[in-house]
């Protein structure tokens, strides 16, 4: 396969970008997108230019690393998986391919195509977590969970922050994230004694960080390689109205 | 900051306000498509110039009508605020524009809000600013003759400046002298360019709440495997469709009653 790529070339988050052309030729359908760009950079770095920069690690759509706007889409055109996972069979020969980075305030560009995604970091750091206490080792079936909340927990639980959410929304809206790591730990048992804390904390990080709010528009959900569902934010909602309204958990004012 | 100021002023806060008041807007269509059904009543504005007249002399209504005049100004301020938040949150946009599966109306709530914000100024100037100040609105005389059902109209010009209504019954006879807004009504739906741009804010009004409606529960956090199925329902038949026909059928109504000759 030859494909033509625009490619926003930016040296740091001080400098204005641009798009630069560059031809993929020889191609394999087979190669991952990761690995296209690979053969790609190993051109650029032979011809003596400076190679396209991008983040990736495990290439096994798992760690949430890889990110990459292509023609429109985080992650590309196909559902349900990561730019890792994508292949070169998905697009046409002689296609001309356009790769932005993720663009959002809360997440500056640190060269090219990558992007400083701490924002995520900072907002889990504020509450999502569980405290467990010292002591024996608790018997891990002790505690009944009824199968449809643990499946919900679990299926909030494979969100790998890899920010498409953000990405994809017309507001560059957190929520989807944030709602996610919030229910994961708000429906089962072990999350209750920090709930509504928790959904305090997180939300006031989220909404330091810069990140837009939610329109229900759904693109999150449609773009999320992992299908975290809209239900979440909801969900959400639901825990920060009644943890503001109605309980009497307060935030700490130092923060953590 | 208080702790309720600082719950309202977050990025969920304020989506709180524009779901309430959207969904305080939401009932008060439903009370205003039932009362304006009335224009269908070929009775020469009988019933619907009393109506008119108990909706603005009755105290409770008048509390609610200035709650609604406010639940508009904030929604809009609002949804204001929120656009210019949210377009801050991306301030260098994507070359390619997002191919994203999202409804368009979603994605348009700012300009179908704008369209009906536009509307309800021009609708609000024509109706109820020229029903509460214009000194020159006639005013029409019903006499029903309680034995027979029947009823007589007949133009009105009270002696004083100040009158606004009457009610009274001689010889068996009711006499209703009303302000005629029902004339009014006739005279700007027989402007054809004021029917297209009524039944476009309509439109507006449909594909607006086609999507608010159901938003605004979400936004709540009342989404539920049972009820929201339910809310995707009423939100599209009554709020998206019924609704705004409803109301588009009125001035196509009186645009084609115009053409007959028969006001």
């Amino acid at each position: 396969m030859n494909l033509t790529l625009k490619v926003w070339r930016q040296k740091n988050a001080q400098t204005s970008g641009k798009f630069v052309s560059y031809k993929a030729e020889n191609i394999s359908p087979d190669m991952s997108f990761l690995e296209m760009l690979d053969v790609v950079n190993e051109s650029l770095t032979h011809k003596g230019d400076e190679p396209i920069n991008f983040d990736h690690d495990c290439r096994e759509g798992i760690c949430g690393m890889c990110s990459l706007y292509i023609n429109g889409h985080p992650h590309g055109p196909k559902r349900g998986i990561t730019t890792c996972q994508l292949h070169m069979r998905t697009f046409h020969d002689g296609e001309t391919i356009t790769i932005e980075p993720w663009r959002a305030e809360a997440f500056p560009i640190v060269k090219d195509l990558a992007v400083d995604r701490s924002a995520f970091d900072r907002i889990q750091q504020a509450g999502g977590y569980v405290s467990v206490n010292t002591g024996g080792v608790p018997d891990g079936n002790a505690i009944p969970i009824p199968k449809v909340i643990a499946d919900e927990a679990f299926n909030s639980a494979t969100c790998i922050g890899c920010g498409a959410c953000v990405a994809a929304c017309k507001n560059a809206s957190a929520m989807l994230f944030v709602s996610a790591k919030i229910t994961q730990l708000g429906l089962l048992p072990q999350g209750q004694p920090e709930r509504y804390r928790r959904v305090q904390s997180m939300v006031a990080q989220m909404d330091e960080e810069g990140f837009g709010s939610c329109t229900n528009t759904g693109a999150c959900e449609a773009e999320c390689p992992k299908e975290i569902k809209l239900t979440n934010i909801a969900r959400m909602n639901n825990d920060y109205f009644s943890a503001k309204l109605f309980r009497e958990d307060e935030v700490h004012e130092q923060g953590h | 900051m208080s702790e309720f100021k600082q719950t309202l002023n977050s990025s969920l806060g304020k989506k709180l306000i524009m779901a309430l008041t959207g969904l305080f807007l939401c009932t008060f269509l439903i009370v205003h498509v039932g009362g304006n059904l009335l224009l269908f009543n070929n009775d020469n504005g009988f019933s619907f110039n009393v109506y008119a007249n108990f909706l603005t002399h009755f105290p409770p209504i008048e509390v609610i009508a200035y709650l609604l005049y406010l639940s508009i100004l904030v929604h809009a301020l609002y949804g204001l605020i929120l656009t210019v938040k949210n377009r801050k949150a991306r301030p260098v946009r994507y070359a390619v524009a997002a191919k994203s599966d999202a409804s368009w109306s979603s994605k348009n709530m700012g300009l179908l809000g704008s369209i009906m914000f536009l509307f309800i100024v021009i609708h609000m100037g024509d109706f109820w600013f020229r029903y509460h100040n214009d000194k020159t609105m006639g005013f029409k005389e019903y006499r029903t003759d309680l034995a027979t059902g029947e009823t007589k109209v007949s133009d009105y010009t009270p002696a004083n400046a100040e009158f606004s209504h009457s009610v009274s019954t001689e010889n068996n006879v009711e006499v209703v002298r009303v302000k005629d807004l029902h004339a009014r009504v006739a005279y700007s739906f027989s402007n054809l360019i004021y029917v297209i741009f009524y039944v476009i804010a309509m439109g507006a009004v449909a594909f607006h709440l086609l999507h608010g409606f159901q938003s605004a529960f979400r936004t709540l956090g009342w989404v539920h495997r049972k009820y929201t199925p339910v809310v995707y329902f009423i939100g599209t038949w009554l709020f998206a469709v019924i609704i705004p026909l409803a109301f588009a059928a009125m001035p196509v109504y009186y645009y084609y009653l115009s053409t007959q000759g028969a006001h």
